[in-house]
């Protein structure tokens, strides 16, 4: 029962993180890649035009970051329940 | 030395390369042919995944369509990378909790149904072979254009290759030789990228020569001096869009959750040890990707100029040699239609007189740029690298599907473990066949329908695996009914706005939404969840053991390796 409860928390903390960082993952591909594309292209990076530079490069580097967090996060969560394989 | 004494030597070292890692890598068992005997580590399994992923398609099209779409061309960046992100959070470590060797597997475990088995294989098949014969074509073409033999016997070599490595080695022969194949593909792209970012703009990082001034003291940008360049021909400005935003938003949506419901890249997470690997080893292979990806815009940028500014208004006459060697292959056309002897290119149809291919930007973009001749014999053996790993990665799709899926588990449960090993290579070598065949006589609509697999995968597996790890009540009448209605809606969509089998092909005014079928897989998802979660609320609950199972994939203790016996 006990590992039970505790595999219920487990997995609800799961799930408020991955809901977090896929908000993150919208964010940046849908939101700055493409929603706001027009509006960010107003301001620039270097030669890059902001929205274009967000569709073509930024988000990939957040993606990849993206996963590198959950696979930290997740590798803490597994030690503190002790639920690691 | 020239172009094709070159070639023949560096894919000749290649190919040797993946014949002895083939031979070093035989599987001995069920296990080793279809996951790899479960202990592939992280990064080896994040380099395969790579090379798996990164097709010909990725290789050779992708820097090519973003040259000549600009901002548009971003759905396929975009799209193609964040369905990682999906695989990483959504499936990948849940999937290899599970622990068994495909993904009808999971489907028919999970929803305790032959008949869901069944539908899952049929869409991993329809999905696989949609996206492998692309792959023998491209293979076909590199051999055409650089060591001049007829396409149809580069496929044949091609056929021979991927059939000795993976016939021999199953999963475990395919898993070492990606990881040689990235290594070869990624080499071979960023060589020329880097080659050409320091001849155009000095700086050595293609990623941010993209966006750095130009290389002859003017100070202007790169992207600006595009931009202005591609005004003046009439074309759109190349960091602004032509498309709907819907229609962007649902490609870019369609190839992200079809790139996580592809069955073939699924299956690699299946060869890792542990769940943290899983999900480690999804991260790297997304890194390793992202070198690829974020090089990719900058090729498009660097080929567009140098075309440009090669081709616009100069006379035929003095077209360099790459200009006439690829007027052979028929894939760059010239049609003096104002006598003048020069070349126009310009948006307008009626007084543009070249046609490229976009898929000879990446080919030919070495050549373009005067580099060195082993340069160009590399981007050829990058591609029959990126190719053939892909191709490798489907057969292996198709094979299991039949001899684990169909033979084993559905028509003769009894056959022994030597059996199913021989059926397994069998249905390898008739997979390897028929890709070939297609290789050989292209049916018009497979170059078509490759990108639209990706809408399959999304209407049809995605959903029903989603559902299936994250709402325990998910029935199979649920996910049956939900891939069958996903998957049907597709094909018609494809059949009636992209193949023209119904009649002639309506107009893009008419799509549903404004979208266009390539984007349709998203649409064609929802309505599977919508049909899935409301059959499943009128339809009786999973028994009690399948709700045990969904429990136990979420927690990553207690793995257990993918045993010989269930």
């Amino acid at each position: 029962m006990n590992q039970n409860i505790s595999a219920q928390k487990y997995w609800k903390i799961n799930l408020k993180y991955l809901s977090i960082l896929l908000f993150i993952w919208f964010i940046s591909s849908f939101g700055l890649g493409v929603f706001f594309v027009d509006a960010l292209n107003n301001f620039n990076i270097g030669g890059f035009p902001l929205g274009f530079w967000f569709a073509q490069q930024g988000s990939i580097y957040i993606f990849v970051v993206l996963i590198f967090t959950y696979v930290f996060l997740m590798n803490r969560l597994d030690k503190r329940f002790g639920f690691e394989d | 030395m020239s172009v094709q004494v070159w070639t023949y030597i560096i894919v000749g070292i290649t190919f040797a390369l993946y014949i002895g890692i083939a031979i070093w890598s035989k599987a001995g068992s069920t296990k080793d042919f279809y996951v790899a005997g479960g202990g592939v580590s992280p990064l080896a399994n994040g380099m395969a995944t790579a090379a798996d992923w990164m097709s010909a398609a990725s290789f050779i099209s992708m820097a090519g369509i973003i040259s000549f779409t600009g901002y548009d061309g971003s759905v396929y960046l975009m799209g193609w990378t964040g369905g990682y992100v999906l695989l990483a959070l959504l499936l990948a470590p849940y999937l290899r909790k599970f622990g068994k060797f495909t993904v009808p597997d999971f489907i028919g475990d999970r929803y305790y149904s032959d008949t869901a088995r069944i539908v899952a294989v049929v869409c991993a098949l329809l999905v696989s072979f949609t996206y492998v014969a692309g792959q023998m074509r491209g293979v076909g073409v590199v051999f055409s254009r650089f060591l001049e033999v007829d396409i149809n016997t580069g496929v044949i070599i091609g056929m021979i290759i991927v059939l000795f490595y993976a016939v021999l080695g199953g999963m475990k022969g395919i898993t070492y030789t990606q990881v040689a194949q990235y290594c070869v593909l990624i080499f071979a792209f960023m060589v020329p990228a880097i080659f050409i970012s320091i001849q155009m703009t000095g700086n050595p990082i293609p990623q941010l020569g993209m966006g750095d001034t130009l290389n002859d003291g003017s100070g202007v940008y790169l992207l600006e001096k595009l931009n202005g360049l591609s005004t003046e021909l009439g074309f759109n400005e190349y960091t602004e869009g032509s498309k709907d935003m819907i229609d962007i938003l649902a490609i870019t949506l369609a190839l992200m959750v079809g790139t996580a419901g592809l069955p073939h890249v699924i299956v690699r997470f299946f060869t890792v040890k542990k769940v943290k690997d899983a999900r480690k080893s999804a991260g790297l292979a997304l890194l390793l990707i992202a070198i690829l990806y974020t090089t990719a815009p900058a090729v498009a940028v660097f080929a567009r100029v140098n075309l440009i500014e090669t081709v616009s208004d100069k006379s035929y006459d003095g077209m360099p040699e790459w200009f006439k060697n690829w007027e052979k292959t028929g894939l760059l056309k010239f049609e003096d239609k104002n006598l003048d002897g020069k070349v126009q290119y310009v948006a307008d149809p009626k007084i543009n007189e070249l046609n490229v291919d976009r898929d000879i930007m990446v080919l030919a973009n070495p050549e373009i740029a005067n580099l060195p001749a082993w340069v160009i014999a590399l981007v050829a053996a990058g591609c029959l690298a990126a190719a053939l790993s892909t191709a490798a990665g489907l057969l292996l799709v198709i094979s299991a599907s039949v001899s684990h899926d169909l033979i084993k588990k559905i028509f003769v449960p009894t056959i022994s473990e030597k059996g199913e090993l021989l059926a397994a290579r069998l249905s390898a070598v008739l997979a390897v066949c028929v890709a070939g065949y297609f290789g050989i006589n292209p049916p018009g609509f497979v170059a078509a329908v490759v990108a639209l697999a990706f809408g399959l995968a999304a209407a049809s597996l995605f959903p029903a695996i989603i559902l299936g790890i994250f709402y325990k009540r998910m029935n199979k009448e649920g996910a049956v009914s939900g891939m069958v209605v996903g998957i049907l809606l597709m094909l018609f969509y494809m059949a009636k706005f992209k193949l023209g089998w119904l009649g002639d092909t309506p107009p893009a005014s008419e799509w549903w939404f404004g979208i266009s079928p390539e984007g349709f897989g998203s649409v064609a998802m929802v309505v599977n969840f919508i049909v899935s979660l409301t059959v499943c609320r009128f339809t009786a609950a999973p028994p009690q053991e399948v709700q045990e199972i969904v429990e136990n994939i979420r927690i990553p203790s207690g793995v257990n390796t993918p045993s010989v016996n269930h």
